[in-house]
């Protein structure tokens, strides 16, 4: 199962390099499937969010992927990645007070670190605002460049340039802000 | 965002890819070695006696043993860049510099008598050694620390210091040129100083440039 498992993941991600954005969809669905899995079994503590480390995950597979050397396989690759930034998001948890610390009260009273929503929500507010409605458009409005460009009034190659300079910070400040 | 509306603005940017990881790496070293080479010719040149030089082991040697550390530190580096990449293999490849080394040193021992072995050590050059392998190895390692950077290493520190390494083999190849000390004694003792402060200079700044 496995390694037939391995050999789907392959061809989607050549056809994704090669430009295929339905084959790139679905090889992302499918990772983020195998992420899912393979977080719930690591993380047992409760402050952190698997989906976060999911979409960390994700963009970093994305802005590396030149890494990846076709005829390798692909979820050992993957998999380092993740963990990569599974330790990072840990890393950064551990700054939170655990809930067994003596101060308990005190920290109650100072209300740290309340989490609203996701950490990919907050890396958003750190683009420009012109970075921001065309990542909007294109991820949670679902449209196309072409629809992007036309209800900005921006040229398709700046929708393009904004969208990846877009995705590039939010990589850069995901779980910093 | 949930998460099937960030994959679908992954799969938007469909701008082509970095280059890919292997080329970058060959450009990087072309690239470094190039200036090696540049910086090499303007400050120092080869000795005088080259040309003769060549048919002595111990000048030949030198190169034995710095070509065989840039060769296994590449293979390190390039390995560390990539995630999830097997790194047995480079790392034990990095055995067999430092082993040529140890035989050399060794084989010398026998070959000089113990009342030399002191002055072939110290030898004449060795502050020479230790200012001109990381200059002429500055430039370089910031270059392949792009490379490494453009990659994905899972330990910065670590990643910035084989860097270090691999800056550190293609500078003392060069410096090796000039050097009128050829002892095994001289080279084991100020070669392997001299790369270490590329090493560390690597590692540090491998610690504040190449996370990702």
């Amino acid at each position: 199962m496995e390694k037939g498992e391995e050999r789907i993941l392959e061809q989607m991600l050549i056809a994704a390099i090669e430009g295929d954005e339905r084959a790139y969809v679905a090889f992302l669905d499918a990772v983020a499937k195998l992420l899912r899995t393979w977080l719930r079994r690591k993380v047992r503590h409760g402050t952190l969010d698997v989906e976060d480390v999911v979409q960390e995950t994700l963009l970093a597979i994305h802005l590396k992927r030149h890494t990846w050397r076709s005829g390798e396989p692909v979820r050992p690759w993957i998999f380092a990645i993740a963990n990569h930034k599974l330790i990072d998001a840990i890393r950064r948890h551990g700054r939170l007070p655990l809930a067994d610390s003596p101060a308990l009260e005190e920290i109650e009273a100072m209300q740290v670190e309340v989490p609203q929503g996701w950490e990919i929500d907050r890396a958003l507010e750190v683009l420009t605002p012109g970075q921001r409605s065309v990542v909007t458009a294109v991820s949670i409005e679902g449209s196309s460049i072409q629809e992007t460009a036309r209800d900005l009034g921006m040229k398709e190659t700046a929708v393009r340039v904004a969208l990846h300079r877009g995705l590039a910070a939010i990589a850069k400040r995901f779980g910093r802000t | 965002m949930e998460t099937n509306e960030l994959i679908k603005a992954l799969a938007a940017d469909t701008r082509r890819p970095g280059l890919p990881l292997g080329r970058a790496w060959i450009a990087a070293v072309a690239a470094a070695v190039l200036v090696a080479a540049g910086v090499f010719f303007v400050l120092l040149g080869p000795r005088p006696d080259a040309q003769e030089a060549l048919s002595t082991v111990r000048f030949v040697f030198k190169f034995v043993f710095t070509i065989a550390l840039a060769v296994a530190a590449y293979r390190l580096a390039v390995a560390v860049s990539r995630p999830g990449g097997d790194l047995r293999a480079a790392l034990s490849g990095m055995l067999v510099a430092p082993f040529l080394l140890a035989f050399s040193v060794l084989l010398e021992l026998v070959a000089v008598p113990s009342t030399n072995w002191t002055a072939r050590l110290v030898g004449t050059n060795s502050t020479v050694c230790l200012t001109f392998v990381p200059l002429i190895g500055g430039i370089p390692l910031v270059v392949l620390l792009l490379a490494m950077r453009h990659g994905a290493p899972v330990n910065a520190t670590a990643a910035g210091a084989v860097t270090g390494l691999l800056a550190g083999g293609i500078a003392a190849t060069f410096y090796a040129a000039h050097c009128p000390d050829d002892s095994p004694l001289f080279v084991a003792v100020w070669y392997p100083l001299a790369i270490a402060i590329l090493a560390s200079l690597g590692a540090l700044l491998g610690r504040l440039c190449l996370r990702w």
